[in-house]
């Protein structure tokens, strides 16, 4: 640190509305999800429910639930977490906060706009980028000022050597510019041929969800756990090697076994699947390193959600290996067993680590008592089993329901019949989680309006005595 | 790493060559792909949907149709049946080839009921011997290739369904997820406007036990006129309006209806071909039969 750098309230006061500006609308998108979510699973219980209603017809609630996941929840509470985590570790205050403020209204707007069209069936038709153009093209125009401002942040950081945390942010700002828009001129500007689209549109979601949610979550991780349990990150090297092999491997992810494309391209694909282990095993034994023999009872709060989080990661990562061999694609493909995955790995690892990074950064930035512990414990004791009974229920089904399938001699009815079961036991899942997402916004929002609330009153106060009082030195 | 210059290096590298491994190539191998021709009868495939089914397509589209259904057929290898067709003249030497190839078909009775199917090998390079030991005294034997595994066995296509399918299709669904059945050729496993448009209402009035949702935004609750509509949907009793009144669908359904009578992705190409006929099950009922 040099003698000019910035003190840590003034780094978390230039991050405080920023932040809110982003991840308050994250806590009301994600909490709007599942409901979304909610209104999706519950088709399995009664296909008739709502079936003169075309805007919550599943084929438009269960995109308006995965577009404001990602584009409402995961990309602005990524990029709210990682702008703190280089304002923090490079000791430099956020440059042109305002810039991030407007981006974030930007990109709010941008995320109601492609609901909007989703729900009255503007959709594209491309899982995972659901949002029709005009939306698209707001998000954009609303990263850049936020990233501009990021990039800038860190060229003036005073902390040179960089931590294992920022480069994951690095390389996660550098990514979602690059491959949404990519997929959005390739698709949705001037789209290629025929299958061409499908293969932009897979190896966006494989970057989407297969490196751009890891990255995002692996800088919380590597931030959070040693300041929780004290000890120091184990160990640099670990972590620098988990960082190269994630995106070495992780971007050739995303093409399913089963896609008519030229045969090296699924194949390619899968292998890059597998190799997946690779990263994510070095996290396991960095995380695992880490918080050995460390006493502290994590309680329900952060370390409890990091934790969770990481290991999440792990179990996901193994069933999308798993689901790339050959021998078990032909029965996983198709299936539930892929949806499991992904919302182990959205609500397991990305929302929990989410949570926890969330819940260790704001009292930084509004003050100490302002989130009450007890509904920070009981936000993890819903959304942790909530995440185990919507994703464990897929996985298990999703291999029955393939089995099945590979059989011609049960009748698909049956094979789709045999699979409500699994799927009404993860709507239970889906209730907890939108419970818990409904206290996290309580307790997101009741932080920042109380911090608000005392600043108003203060200031309020100051105005309305006497005149001597506001004279100023 | 100290420099942030490195991180981006390593991070550019890396996105740049899976960016040329999965959108640039595909891109080059495939992104200018035109027409091609069907064998062996050489027709162009795929060709462009009719004015209501590419409406359709948009309806499925926006009805999000593909987060239960693929368009994509399956496939595990293929079946190469070796068919007897003509004895020709010189019986006994086609008997005594006949009989190198297997012990069984050593006697005239082999040659009695032509066609006959002698047997079935894996692949061509295996099938062409054969063809040519009988054919080199005389008789005439043929191969009927036909594709294999469980999608093709539920009858859900006849060959895996390839990248020239789709040629036309914006969006291209191949589609992840089967909570329904695959639709790739549900034109020909049911041509049938009208059941389809009875499904799409209430899907369990024509499949008993199905879990898919009904579609009654795209039908209309109309009085009834003097006289019914000609569109009107004949329903099973529990399904139908109250007396009084009887249900016309959209514009929409019937667009959406014609697209699914022309998903059929069962011409034969180079990368998968067949050559067995069509299978006599499904119901050849013309698309502009009247509604019964």
């Amino acid at each position: 640190m040099t003698a000019t750098s910035p003190t840590s309230p003034a780094i978390d006061n230039s991050c405080r509305l920023p932040l809110f500006a982003l991840l308050g609308g994250a806590a009301v998108w994600l909490a709007l999800s599942s409901v979304f979510g909610l209104i999706a699973s519950l088709k399995f219980h009664a296909p008739a429910m709502l079936a003169n209603c075309a805007a919550l017809s599943y084929g438009r609630a269960f995109p308006a639930w995965s577009h404001l996941l990602v584009y409402g929840f995961c990309l602005p509470a990524g990029v709210g977490v990682g702008l703190w985590l280089l304002a923090r570790l490079g000791r430099v205050e956020l440059v042109k906060p305002w810039l991030i403020v407007m981006g974030a209204k930007l990109w709010h707007v941008g995320v109601l706009v492609g609901l909007l069209g989703i729900l009255s069936g503007q959709n594209t038709g491309f899982e995972w980028l659901e949002m029709p153009r005009p939306a698209a093209v707001i998000l954009f125009l609303a990263f850049v000022p936020i990233t501009v401002s990021a990039f800038a942040t860190n060229a003036r950081r005073s902390e040179i050597s960089l931590f294992p945390s920022q480069w994951f942010v690095l390389a996660a700002l550098l990514w979602f510019p690059w491959i949404f828009s990519t997929a959005t001129l390739l698709l949705q500007v001037f789209p290629v041929r025929g299958m061409v689209q499908a293969s932009v549109a897979w190896w966006f979601s494989g970057n989407l969800l297969n490196v751009w949610l890891p990255l995002a979550g692996l800088a919380c991780t590597f931030y959070v756990l040693p300041k929780l349990t004290g000890r120091p990150l184990q160990s640099h090297y670990l972590a620098l090697f988990a960082f190269w092999t994630l995106i070495l491997f992780g971007t050739w992810t995303g093409i399913p076994a089963h896609a008519p494309l030229p045969a090296w391209m699924p194949t390619l694909s899968g292998v890059a699947g597998m190799m997946m282990m690779i990263p994510v095993l070095a996290v396991a034994a960095s995380v695992i390193k880490t918080c050995c023999g460390v006493k502290t009872s994590c309680g329900g709060g952060p370390l409890c959600f990091t934790r969770f989080g990481a290991a999440s990661l792990v179990l996901a990562t193994m069933l999308l290996a798993v689901s790339a061999c050959p021998q078990a694609s032909r029965v996983t493909d198709y299936t539930w067993f892929g949806h499991g995955q992904t919302t182990l790995r959205l609500y397991g690892f990305f929302g929990m680590t989410m949570f926890g990074a969330i819940y260790y950064i704001v009292p930084h930035l509004v003050g100490p008592d302002r989130v009450c512990p007890r509904w920070m414990r009981i936000n993890f004791w819903f959304v942790m089993p909530g995440t185990l009974l919507l994703a464990l229920p897929l996985v298990v089904g999703g291999i029955t329901q393939g089995l099945k399938l590979v059989d011609a001699t049960i009748p698909f009815v049956d094979v789709a019949k045999s699979t409500l079961m699994a799927l009404r036991i993860s709507t239970l899942g889906e209730v907890m989680i939108t419970l818990g997402n409904l206290i996290f916004l309580f307790n997101i929002v009741a932080a920042f309006f109380g911090y608000y609330w005392s600043v108003g009153k203060t200031v309020c106060a100051q105005a309305t005595v006497l005149e001597p009082a506001r004279v100023r030195p | 790493m100290k420099s942030s210059a490195l991180v981006f290096l390593t991070a550019f590298i890396a996105l740049s060559a899976s960016w040329s491994g999965f959108v640039l190539a595909p891109q080059l191998q495939l992104g200018r792909a035109a027409q091609a021709k069907t064998v062996p009868v050489q027709d162009q495939y795929p060709v462009a949907r009719p004015g209501l089914a590419a409406q359709g397509a948009e309806v499925y589209r926006s009805l999000g149709c593909v987060y239960c259904h693929s368009q994509s057929v399956g496939q595990e290898g293929v079946k190469c049946e070796i068919v007897l067709t003509d004895a020709g003249t010189n019986t006994p030497t086609t008997l005594g080839a006949l009989g190198k190839l297997n012990s069984a078909f050593g006697h005239a009775d082999t040659l009695a009921a032509l066609p006959k199917t002698l047997m079935s090998v894996a692949d061509m390079n295996a099938a062409d011997p054969i063809l040519k030991a009988i054919g080199s005294t005389g008789a005439k034997a043929q191969v009927i290739v036909s594709a294999l595994g469980p999608d093709i066995s539920r009858g859900w296509g006849r060959r895996r369904t390839v990248a020239q399918d789709y040629l036309f299709d914006l969006p291209a669904q191949p589609g992840d997820r089967r909570a329904g059945p695959d639709l790739a050729n549900v034109g020909l496993r049911q041509p049938d406007v009208s059941w389809q448009l009875r499904h799409l209402y209430a899907p369990a009035a024509e499949v008993s036990g199905s879990t898919m949702p009904p579609y009654r935004f795209l039908f209309e609750l109309r009085k009834l006129g003097k006289l019914p509509s000609p569109e009107a949907l004949p329903l099973p009793s529990q399904f139908a309006a109250s007396a009084g009144w009887e249900i016309v669908p959209t514009a929409k359904a019937r667009a959406l209806v014609a697209y699914l009578v022309s998903l059929r992705a069962d011409a034969p190409l180079f990368e998968s071909p067949f050559t067995a006929p069509a299978p006599a099950a499904a119901p050849a009922v013309a698309p502009n039969s009247p509604a019964k």
